[in-house]
């Protein structure tokens, strides 16, 4: 797939196309060559090793050759629902490769990746990018023989279904209707710089990422900052598992998330935009692209946006290469300006220094689509869904072991159970909302309303966009192993809690795996995962233990059944057997 | 000059400079916040490591990566905190391959300092032993990886002439390491490679030819705690009256050098007393083999590496009151724990086929029912049962043993000098 990166208005170094320039280099023959690295080092006049630093951060990057067909396998939960470890036989049959590797023609390469942001349509893959979705072993067994025949992978690939459900049938959300190119910035001038931030003040508009940081003081901090240039950036590496809520936006109404930043530099003063797009969704960069040189072709975008004299703003879509920690805002920034994703400390906000040091607003796709729609629609049309702390609606994708996968888009304030009800919930028991760094839920919490702000310090559900359903037949450590595997690897790496925290934490689940923990390693995992929430330098370590805490408090009955409950102090959980079997089978 | 602000720092006023870093104000006032990362020149701050989080305006957070404002609170010595500083030095510890005694460092080492001063006896997480090589191929120094803490001084401070950065990480997760650049790190002078040798906080880059330059002994970090409030030692509070009962011991070397019961003897005069307050009965001292009454304390020394040794642990166990790990082997491994990196069929073949003083075609894996059996790592010995006391040191200092043991025997108050608490 190879969209032309267009349109900067903003005086980049170099530096910035470093991705461009691996992904060029990854494209044309599949791996990046010690050759490359040596030009890369040369052109941008810095060591080699800091190239090979970039290169081994990004997963989707590689050092030898991936195969004339890179598959990534989703390795993510709602993919082991859905018979993952038959899929990845099947297309280790198929393509003779082993995961991890290519196979000896190299013409097919087989890795597994996290969550690809296709939860409901799993088991899913990517081929060369283009998503696959709906596997089963006779589909692989077709791709795999028409791949072999020379058929294109873009005459084979899935373009994935968008099925889109609301509180009310009758009454269609906000975000998915029919938008018109520049009716919001129609309203710019009119409303001017405070009036839209008013706008949003009054709408109580949060960030949809999931922290709910209220988006109005995100803009008026950045509209306060005294800078010639500043940058809006849209935060589209939907990274977090069972997530897909950006891609149903960006592939419905892309047009929705490019106004709003427009009136988003409209209304903080900034001249340059950047799309940050996860390369599991490169199949919506064409999209994107076309849809930015629409808004050029119309006016638009570029010199005089809109016709409003003195706003010139243009856009570029930067894409990732393969890490979950490039969600974080900072860590996402660093990796635009073409280094290694590692979180910034919070010595600077990004709206004081974001991208290249200057005052940079970052938002969610789901939050600049939002903004679109107010200025489109009016407040009043806005607080008509909702409930009084929490207007609006909230696009929640769900997934998992229910009838009608999807996304849903919700008025706050409806409840757990009716959101079940209406996604054909089958027998739910662990329910994860937004992620494995969310909240584990249970049929006990049926009444609890999703909302950004509780009504009367009552419970409530600030869904950052994912509800994962899994039943009672699926084995709670399963999942949870999953969970410490995906952070361990996806952790930056550069702060003590969170790169040997995650570890550690997997370590004590496979003794609780094994059957060999007692009360004392429950306790132990409690307070570990607590020292790297309060510990851990950005969000991911912050948050990689949620579901653990949760899932510990909750499922208390659950682990009483694994344990060992002998307290005497002989008995610590060590397998004999298991220990000499090394040496046993070493003497024969 | 900047602005004076006020401060609280766990409830003190404190007049301080407006924009300055926490953690040097906290320092300057008295106030001992670990810190490892964290290096004066290096602006801004790295706020990698961790250790030095505080609860700043109420909310955790490391003190290093926050400035001086107006009315900022700092807690900074409440007993939760105090142990999550701890917890991450010990992750540490766990998570690399640190081997005090056999490294050029111990004595000048950041990390061994903070372990010190904060008095950690044992890591609460279970060593990793991930497998790491040694980088020997760059010209000038040596990357140690098993004792890299990826603290990012390195990769941050260290550039040669060109402005090129040496060091970077390389990987990310649980694999991430800081590689090292052949070509500029040959660009290097000879200061500016020394340099990125002293600022590592632990032994993971060693320049060649340069790095036991100082000699030995003169060790930073081994007579005086840089805290003012280090423990001050307590005289022995001796509440007994008149001689005490007459206590049984056991004693037991897993796999471990004799080292620690060589320590035993190190206690010097006090041996006199010692005979006099102790009878020894399963021991290598008096030779007795197996158990035949109750002891009043274990003393176990060593890692367990086979199959008779966890049947030795568990039989002190079983007849111990109390059982004390004295010695780093037996804490974690220590330098047994070496192999556990190595797959144990590489370790044998290595062992006895391969060896250099193994003659060819003469060599055989010993395998025979009466002899033990390998197990497949190292352990602890608090893997295979429960321990109750915890003795570092390679070997522990004898004193420390001593205060140690007549604590546990009757209740005498002791205190632990910094001198005498050591890993090496």
């Amino acid at each position: 797939m190879d969209a032309q990166l267009t349109g900067t208005y903003l005086n980049e170094p170099p530096r910035t196309q470093m991705l461009n320039r691996l992904w060029e280099f990854q494209r044309a023959k599949q791996y990046i060559s010690d050759a490359d690295i040596i030009t890369l080092a040369r052109d941008y006049q810095i060591s080699e090793i800091e190239i090979e630093g970039i290169v081994s951060f990004y997963h989707f990057f590689h050092r030898k050759p991936a195969g004339k067909y890179t598959i990534y396998l989703n390795n993510s939960m709602t993919s082991h629902l859905k018979g993952f470890n038959r899929i990845l036989e099947a297309f280790e049959r198929e393509t003779a490769a082993k995961a991890g590797s290519t196979d000896p023609t190299g013409t097919f390469g087989l890795f597994l990746t996290p969550c690809i942001g296709l939860s409901d349509q799993e088991p899913a893959a990517l081929i060369n990018f283009y998503p696959f979705t709906n596997l089963n072993t006779l589909k692989i067994r077709d791709i795999i023989t028409q791949l072999r025949k020379g058929v294109p992978v873009e005459e084979l690939y899935d373009m994935p279904k968008e099925n889109i459900h609301y509180t009310t049938e009758d009454k269609p959300g906000i975000f998915f209707s029919d938008f018109k190119s520049g009716s919001a910035i129609s309203k710019l001038v009119a409303l001017q710089q405070n009036g839209v931030i008013n706008l949003l003040k009054e709408t109580k508009l949060s960030g949809r990422g999931g922290a709910f940081y209220p988006t109005w003081m995100k803009w008026q901090a950045a509209a306060d900052e005294n800078s010639t240039q500043k940058v809006v950036v849209c935060n589209a590496d939907e990274g977090e598992p069972g997530t897909f809520k950006d891609r149903a936006l960006l592939h419905k109404v892309p047009e929705t998330v490019i106004e709003g930043m427009i009136v988003c530099a409209y209304a903080v003063g900034a001249g340059f935009g950047l799309i940050y797009l996860r390369a599991e969704y490169t199949w919506l960069l064409n999209r994107i692209e076309k849809a930015l040189q629409r808004y050029r072709d119309k006016g638009l975008l570029g010199k005089s946006c809109g016709g409003i004299t003195n706003f010139n703003f243009d856009i570029r879509v930067q894409l990732g290469a393969g890490s979950y920690v490039c969600g974080e805002e900072t860590a996402l920034l660093e990796s635009a300006e073409g280094k290694r994703g590692e979180p910034r400390t919070r010595w600077f906000y990004p709206v004081q220094k974001g991208y290249l040091n200057l005052p940079t607003v970052v938002n969610n796709v789901e939050t600049f689509s939002a903004v679109s729609r107010i200025i489109e629609f009016g407040t009043d049309h806005f607080r008509s869904y909702g409930i009084e702390k929490s207007p609006g609606t909230k696009i929640i994708s769900v997934s998992g072991d229910c009838k009608y996968p999807g996304i849903y888009e919700i008025e706050w304030g409806m409840t757990l159970g009716e959101l079940l009800d209406k996604c054909g919930a089958e027998d739910p028991y662990y329910i994860q909302e937004s992620g494995p760094s969310g909240t584990v839920l249970t049929v006990d919490e049926l009444d609890v309303p999703f909302a950004m702000f509780a009504e009367f310090f009552s419970q409530h559900i600030r869904c950052g966009g994912a509800l994962t359903i899994f039943n009672k037949n699926r084995d709670i450590l399963e999942i949870l192993l999953n969970y410490a595997d995906f952070y361990k690897k996806e952790s930056c790496g550069i702060c003590t809690p969170c790169r040997a925290g995650n570890y550690f934490i997997e370590r004590k689940l496979g003794r609780l795996k094994n059957r060999l923990a007692n009360k004392d390693d429950i306790e132990e995992l409690k307070q570990w995962s607590i020292i790297m929430r309060h510990t851990s330098r950005c969000g991911l370590g912050k948050t990689a233990t949620n579901s653990l805490i949760n899932t510990l408090d909750k499922f208390g009955d659950y682990f009483d059944g694994i344990i060992e409950q002998d307290k005497s102090a002989l008995n610590v959980g060590f397998d004999m057997e298991a220990a000499i079997r090394d040496y046993e089978e070493f003497k024969n | 000059m900047a602005k004076r602000v006020n401060i609280t720092i766990d409830g003190r006023n404190i007049l301080a400079e407006e924009g300055r870093n926490l953690v040097e104000v906290a320092s300057e006032n008295g106030f001992f916040i670990p810190s490892l990362c964290y290096f004066e020149t290096i602006d801004p701050p790295l706020g990698t490591c961790r250790t030095c989080t505080c609860r700043i305006n109420g909310k955790f957070g490391p003190a290093c990566t926050e400035k001086v404002t107006e009315g900022l609170t700092l807690e900074v010595n409440a007993p939760d905190l105090k142990d999550m500083r701890k917890a991450l030095v010990e992750m540490m510890f766990a998570e690399g391959n640190h081997i005090c005694p056999s490294c050029e460092k111990s004595g000048n080492c950041d990390l061994q300092h903070m372990g010190y001063e904060l008095g950690i006896a044992i890591s609460r997480f279970p060593h990793l032993f991930k497998d790491r090589l040694i980088d020997y191929d760059a010209k000038r120094m040596i990357m140690e990886h098993n004792r890299c803490i990826k603290c990012m001084r390195c990769v941050v401070e260290i550039k040669n002439d060109d402005g090129n950065q040496i060091f970077s990480y390389q990987n990310r997760g649980n694999e991430t390491y800081v590689g090292i650049d052949y070509k500029e790190e040959k660009k290097l002078s000879r200061e500016q490679a020394i340099h990125a040798m002293n600022i590592c906080p632990t032994g993971a880059i060693i320049v060649r030819g340069e790095s036991y330059g100082l000699p030995f002994g003169f060790r930073k970090f081994d007579k005086k705690s840089t805290r003012p409030d280090y423990g001050k030692p307590i005289h022995n509070n001796n509440k007994r009256k008149g001689k005490p009962a007459k206590k049984t011991i056991a004693t037991v070397s897993l796999a471990g050098c004799f080292g620690c019961h060589m320590s035993l003897l190190d206690i010097d005069t006090e041996l006199l007393d010692m005979v006099e307050l102790i009878s020894f009965h399963k021991s290598p001292i008096t030779d007795i083999k197996e158990f035949s009454q109750r002891c009043d304390v274990g003393i176990v020394e060593g890692s367990v590496c086979n199959d008779e040794n966890v049947e030795t642990l568990r039989a002190f166990r079983k007849n111990c009151d109390l059982l004390v790990a004295v010695g780093e082997c037996a804490i974690w491994g220590g330098l047994p724990s070496m192999r556990n990196s190595i797959p144990l069929g590489e370790c044998m073949e290595e062992a006895y086929l391969n060896c250099v003083t193994s003659e060819e075609g003469n060599t055989i894996i010993p395998y025979h029912k009466d002899l033990p059996k390998m197990l497949d790592r190292v352990y602890e010995s608090r893997e295979i049962v429960k321990i109750d006391y915890f003795i570092p040191g390679c070997p522990p200092d004898a004193q420390h043993i001593w205060k140690a043991v007549k604590n546990l025997l009757w209740d005498e108050n002791y205190s632990i000098l910094y001198s005498e608490f050591k890993y090496d």
